[in-house]
């Protein structure tokens, strides 16, 4: 059993299919990439996962549960899946500790002690312990990206979610924020990413998913898919990077 | 006819200037509590709810206050209801307030970005909890100038009140002038007063500025 499975998702805004049925089961300690062309539907797909968006059709199973609309399942289904964005959303009035000890207190209802603790461990991991006292307007961009993923690892989710984490950033800050991923990828947390960073998905990631028009187009492992793809719209996709 | 010195006419006005405070206050405790529950309601976003809110905020904001304050105080006692002045003015005035309060707060709370939303939610906070602890700090910032801005208008606003009889600061005025014929001193001293009372108000919002930093946006 997967951790994750999504089973013929559909996805429209308005008049316009974005997500047109898409199958993918994320296993346990799998790191997939998601890479596609702007406007090819990535982010809406991570965002169904995390219950951000809507579904129109299908069925998206975490830990072999089926998750429906109700609140409680969309609490339970964010409990396991966590989210980081390309804008950090960092919570501007409070500081990088409060950040991360939020949700923890107010969500999991652990004790101050229990929550500092567990923040404090989260922000060393990322390389900013001796940041805590600071508000994100105090933070560089790669800092902050990082506050933001020790502030989704404080929640234990299953399951991380990376959109683009480091798209926002000016180049000279993008590596400190790919090397906590690589950090989290090794230590064996479940991680889907859609990024740009095709040296990155290549050397860190088990599975390669290529999206093109709402659709999974081509999907398999990193290194092959790069040096053989099997269909143009990759093969064009991938030579355009290049 | 007695003679009223200065001090008879700044003496008379202080005492009826307390229930312009008490009147101010309480419409805007009140007020703000219920506006407080509209921000919610309407936030919420249930279509009839909103549409309800919306419609409210619409009736009072359209209407003159003086209307809103003949219409509960002459409107009441035909339902049964006998109401005092200062029931039907802090009642009037309270509509008044939460009215204007949800809609300057609406602001504000959807000035507040999506990403704030999305965060918390993929946090597992529910609507509450995001209010209470993201979206409420931030938007309070923001709301801090026009809030005040407006608390001024409540207390000029509660002047009206003179007019169903309620002794506040203005019939406390037109009152000893009356007695007086001393028009230009009497609201001289009216006016002086609410500004004392206003003034202030102005000061205390941009301390209350300087103690949110780190708000970004
Ligand atoms: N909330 C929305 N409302 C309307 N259209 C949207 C919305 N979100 C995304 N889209 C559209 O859906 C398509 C896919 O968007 P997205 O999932 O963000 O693609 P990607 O992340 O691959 O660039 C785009 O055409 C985008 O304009
Ligand atoms: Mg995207």
């Amino acid at each position: 059993m997967s951790l994750v499975e999504l089973h013929a998702i559909h996805k429209s805004f308005g008049e316009l299919e974005v997500l047109k049925g898409i199958d993918l089961a994320i296993d346990e300690g799998q790191v997939i990439a998601l890479i596609g062309k702007s406007g090819s539907g990535k982010s809406t797909l991570l965002r169904t996962i995390n219950g951000l968006e809507q579904i129109d059709s299908g069925v998206i199973m975490v830990g072999g549960n089926k998750i429906s609309e109700r609140d409680t399942d969309l609490l339970a289904l964010r409990l396991q899946v966590g989210m980081v964005f390309q804008q950090f959303n960092l919570f501007p009035h409070y500081t990088a500790l409060e950040n991360v000890m939020l949700s923890p207190q107010v969500v999991k209802k652990q004790s101050k002690v229990e929550a500092k603790e567990i923040a404090e461990e989260m922000l060393a991991k990322v390389g900013l312990a001796d940041k805590m006292m600071h508000y994100p307007d105090q933070l560089s961009g790669g800092q902050q990206q990082r506050v933001a993923i020790a502030r989704a690892l404080a929640m234990k989710p299953k399951v991380l979610l990376c959109d683009e984490v480091t798209s926002a950033l000016d180049p000279e800050l993008v590596n400190e924020v790919l090397a906590v991923v690589r950090k989290l990828a090794e230590e064996g947390m479940t991680l889907v990413m859609v990024t740009h960073e095709m040296r990155f998905a290549r050397e860190v990631c088990d599975k390669l998913v290529f999206m093109h028009q709402g659709r999974i187009h081509e999907t398999g492992d990193p290194e092959e898919v790069f040096s053989n793809p099997k269909t143009s719209e990759l093969a064009s996709f991938v030579g355009g990077l290049a | 006819m007695s003679e009223f010195t200065l001090w008879d006419i700044v003496y008379n006005l202080l005492l009826a200037g307390r229930w312009t405070v008490l009147l101010s206050l309480t419409a805007f405790a009140l007020g703000g509590l219920v506006g407080l529950i509209l921000l919610m309601i309407r936030t919420a976003g249930n279509p009839w709810l909103v549409r309800l809110v919306r419609g409210y905020v619409e009736l009072f904001q359209g209407t003159p206050l003086l209307m809103q304050l003949f219409i509960v105080f002459f409107g009441l006692p035909l339902i049964g209801l006998d109401v005092s002045p200062w029931v039907a003015a802090t009642l009037g005035l309270t509509l008044f307030t939460s009215a204007f309060l949800t809609e300057i707060w609406r602001g504000c709370v959807e000035s507040i970005g999506r990403g704030q939303w999305e965060a918390s939610a993929s946090l597992g906070m529910n609507f509450t909890q995001q209010m209470r602890y993201i979206v409420l700090p931030q938007a309070m910032r923001i709301a801090i100038p026009p809030t005040v801005g407006f608390s001024v208008q409540v207390v000029k606003g509660t002047a009206v009140a003179s007019i169903i009889g309620f002794v506040e600061l203005t019939k406390a005025g037109t009152m000893i002038t009356n007695a007086t014929y001393a028009p230009f001193t009497v609201y001289g001293c009216v006016a002086l007063m609410y500004f004392l009372i206003c003034y202030p108000l102005s000061l205390f919002a941009r301390h209350l500025e300087g103690k949110f930093r780190h708000v970004a946006r």
